[in-house]
């Protein structure tokens, strides 16, 4: 309950760049207010504690755990979810690059090490260099992303490759 | 890179469209939130639901007291609200039904539960009181086993061993928690359920609900992970039933990351004593394993821990055996590869202190011990290729020429070490029913109530059907995920492959017969064919069926911090014909993914004082990270099997863990000298054992390289 008395509380986010008004109880978190009040399932709760990184999406360009964040504290934020490939070309070539090293298996990581990993090379691309994420960067930073099926290794493959088909895309 | 061999379902992977069961449930179902004991043993006085039953939006509180009688099934795990006794902290003793998680979630606090607490006992010793010899191990194999002198010929043996191992409680943890929908429409249930089983979960929540098993359809179309937690039904499939009922709506139920620890099922911790007792060419002449684990005292679960020392190395003289404690724990459950993974890292670690001690090569070592036949039975092998997997790995991994001294591989900053270990699994095959139909417009479907966790087995599925129908992947639709299709074993014991695809080909090939028979016309109706493979399986000849493989690591281990790195990990399987190479591939290197992690970072130990588990969480219970794993490589050889079914393939979802860490522990006593036998490995252990510090370089160059390559 608020100051007012309320206990919840309108907010307005854009999802995937369409405006969504939203009513949310205020405990709702954004891992909630996506899958339950916008039924954008695709990204998951593996912990509901920021510990293994399947709920990450990406809030104004930076990749966030969604199960720590509250909805309401984010008004009029931008948020990029797995469903979100069709507008950003970066997340299409990742999903692509995905497939073709079979960097999944039971797949219910897989929507958060996308969103980890366009988020990183967006960190990279801020930190300048030449775009491409060398498989030791990918290891570190990527970290926050647990896969229990131990896809790891083609994980980093297929971002390490997804990264250069979209440097050597970028003029 | 998958060679053209891309997941049926992978689209639907990446791109958020594949809707796991907790998905299915959005909008359409109302949630059932336990409440958890918080003593380990005792009785339930009074349960208080009034505050709970104020809050908004909460329909019900289900307690022992008003909880529907459910009919006696095996796994007492599954008699929610049943009685008022408590087998261990964490079980679940009421629960609330509310139409928001967070109005289940907050009112489920504010139900309030008296207990009459009694003394437990979580910690599982070599010599507690509670220890017995179970009648049987899991799946009816005996407890014990011996054949020869044991005893005499151990006391006689030129060179021996004799020496304790320990594992910790670890547990599955898929990423995707236990989840369940549950609704009921004129007295059937309907379930989508996160399962290895959709016909296990039918028959048993049919028993607990005295339903005929007809009027229970179970769907389940992609599961997060399973690893043996989801092999049978747990407590939120029973409880979103119940709940379900006492509501009359549709009603949720998922474990939350911290229900997975105590409710999910775990793999039982072992105290295990092996004894080698050899020649000095490292000929066995004896070799007993005695395990204790623990139970619980809702269920008995008697894990096969020194199974694989029945059948691993010839010796003449032999023992197995196995006690349990029953004790005031949740019940451990099945986990990737159940018994063989704890076992083969005491054999595999008590092996290389052989080879230490006799001075034979470790690859030699398990060569010169290979056997042709069960070495307690007599039996043949359907096939078994340890030797070359032995030798094959030896090569890809340069083993040849290694020093075997103790310390001898320092680079720079690094210790450097390497470790070889065997792996083996079960390899069954149980009945299963498909079928197959074409339409007129020449498209195929084969229905069957198999389970992709993971595994490809959709991709597999569809590759082995349409190479039996002589058509293109494209023309095959797999059906799977639903216990409605034709009835399927369990997606676990490395035999969903070998069983399922034994059916699979069977409808195929009448399927080809009866269009041969009409002149190869299919009629406007389309044609249906349907297998059942029950008196085939019980036909196979008697033989010994199990896969085998090897493991090799290296490690490098910080001389002064003893942080444990693994640069590199090879594994060579021997698993019959691979059918899906690109997957294959992939549950490898999980699987060895999943021991390495065994091998440095996982452990639940119980907390004597409350009984519960010190880790709850995924931020104090580890499983590996990116960080942790560089290379991993997995291969196999070209192996025939003429024994598990025409398909010829052996499960190989479980043998990848299987041997990782005694690889690992093996190939760190390489690298320090310190040898570990509880697992995990951990810096820790090795600084408390590192007496010959030897002064290490401080130069900051060499240690600044040296962190780029490990």
């Amino acid at each position: 309950m608020n100051a007012t008395g309320n206990t919840s509380a309108a907010v307005r986010l854009r999802v995937n760049g369409v405006v969504r008004e939203l009513r949310l109880d205020n405990r709702t978190t954004l891992l909630d207010a996506l899958r339950e009040a916008l039924r954008l399932t695709g990204t998951k709760k593996g912990c509901d504690h920021g510990q293994c990184g399947a709920c990450t999406v990406l809030v104004d360009g930076r990749r966030v755990y969604s199960c720590l964040l509250l909805a309401v504290a984010l008004p009029d934020s931008d948020v990029t979810t797995v469903e979100g490939a069709v507008r950003d070309g970066r997340l299409r070539i990742l999903q692509r690059a995905f497939l073709d090293h079979d960097a999944l298996q039971c797949g219910y990581c897989t929507p958060g090490q996308l969103c980890s990993a366009l988020g990183l090379l967006i960190e990279l691309a801020a930190e300048g260099g030449d775009g491409t994420a060398p498989a030791g960067a990918v290891r570190e930073r990527m970290s926050g992303n647990l896969c229990r099926c131990g896809a790891y290794t083609h994980i980093v493959a297929a971002v390490t490759a997804a990264s250069k088909t979209i440097a050597e895309g970028t003029p | 890179m998958t060679g053209g061999q891309e997941r049926v379902d992978g689209w639907d992977k990446v791109t958020g469209r594949a809707r796991y069961a907790g998905d299915h449930a959005v909008g359409r179902a109302v949630t059932a939130v336990p409440v958890r004991s918080t003593v380990a043993r005792g009785r339930i006085v009074r349960v208080d639901d009034g505050e709970a039953l104020r809050q908004a939006g909460v329909l019900a509180v289900i307690t022992p007291d008003n909880a529907p009688r459910l009919a006696e099934v095996h796994d007492a795990e599954l008699m929610l609200f049943q009685n008022h006794r408590i087998a261990y902290r964490g079980q679940f003793v009421a629960a609330v039904v509310a139409t928001s998680r967070q109005a289940a979630t907050a009112a489920a606090r504010l139900v309030r539960v008296a207990y009459e607490q009694s003394c437990h006992e979580v910690r599982l010793s070599a010599d507690h009181h509670r220890l017995y010899e179970p009648e049987h191990l899991n799946e009816g194999r005996p407890a014990g086993t011996s054949s020869g002198d044991f005893a005499g010929a151990f006391d006689a043996a030129p060179v021996r061993v004799d020496e304790t191992y320990r594992t910790p409680a670890v547990c599955n943890n898929p990423l995707e928690t236990h989840a369940t929908c549950a609704s009921w429409d004129n007295g059937r249930l309907t379930l989508i359920d996160s399962t290895q089983g959709p016909n296990t979960v039918q028959n048993v929540l049919a028993a607990l609900f005295r339903l005929r098993t007809d009027h229970v359809r179970v769907i389940c179309e992609h599961v997060g992970g399973a690893f043996g937690a989801k092999g049978a039904p747990r407590a939120n499939t029973v409880l979103a039933a119940m709940a379900a009922l006492v509501v009359g709506r549709p009603v949720t139920c998922s474990f939350t990351r911290r229900d997975m620890f105590a409710v999910a099922g775990h793999r039982s911790p072992t105290i295990q004593r092996v004894r080698l007792g050899a020649h000095p060419d490292g000929r066995l002449i004896a070799l007993a394993h005695d395990a204790v684990a623990h139970t619980s005292t809702l269920r008995r679960f008697a894990e096969q821990t020194a199974a694989a020392a029945r059948h691993m190395y010839a010796a003449p003289h032999r023992a197995t055996s196995h006690r349990l404690a029953a004790l005031d724990v949740p019940s451990p459950s099945w986990m990737r590869a159940p018994g063989y993974c704890p076992g083969m890292f005491a054999l595999e670690s008590a092996m290389d202190e052989l080879a230490v001690r006799t001075g034979v090569d470790p690859v030699d070592l398990r060569l010169r011990n290979d056997t042709s036949v069960h070495p307690e039975t007599g039996q043949l092998f359907s096939s078994r290729n340890l030797a070359a997997c032995l030798r094959s790995g030896a090569r890809l991994f340069a083993w040849a020429g290694r020093n075997p001294a103790p310390r001898s591989g320092r680079r720079g900053h690094w210790l450097v070490g390497t470790g070889v270990a065997a792996s083996t699994y079960t390899a069954d095959v149980a009945p299963s029913d498909a079928a197959v139909s074409v339409s007129v417009d020449g498209r195929y479907s084969v229905s069957i109530a198999a389970v992709d966790v993971g595994t490809g087995a959709r991709t597999m599925l569809r590759s082995v059907a349409a190479r039996e129908l002589g058509v293109p992947a494209s023309a095959v639709e797999i059906r799977i995920g639903d216990s409605c299709l034709p009835r399927a074993v369990v997606a676990g014991g490395s035999m969903g492959t070998s069983s399922w695809s034994w059916a699979v080909i069977a409808a195929c090939r009448d399927l080809r017969r009866r269009v041969r028979e009409r002149g190869g016309v299919v009629p406007v109706t389309g044609l249906t064919a349907r297998a059942r493979t029950d008196a085939e399986v019980a036909a196979l000849a008697d033989r010994a069926r199990f896969s085998f493989g090897a493991q090799f690591a290296e490690v490098r281990v910080d001389a002064d911090t003893m942080e444990i790195r693994v640069p590199r990990l090879l594994g060579v399987f021997a698993v019959g014909k691979v059918l899906a190479p690109a997957l294959a591939r992939s549950q490898f290197v999980g699987a060895m993914t999943m021991g390495l992690s065994m091998a440095l970072c996982e452990e639940a130990v119980t907390d004597p004082c409350s009984g519960d588990y010190a880790q709850h969480e995924l931020a104090t219970y580890h499983i590996a990270t990116h960080a942790d794993v560089q290379d991993v490589q997995a291969s196999w050889i070209e192996e025939e099997e003429h024994h598990l079914g025409p398909s010829g393939a052996k499960g190989l979802g479980e043998i990848g863990i299987v041997g990782t860490a005694a690889a690992i522990a093996n190939a760190v006593y390489h690298a320090t000298g310190v040898r570990v036998r509880d697992l995990p490995v951990r810096p820790a252990s090795l600084l408390r054992a590192h007496r010959c510090a030897e002064p290490s370089p401080h130069d900051r160059g060499d240690r600044g390289n040296a962190a780029e390559q490990p």
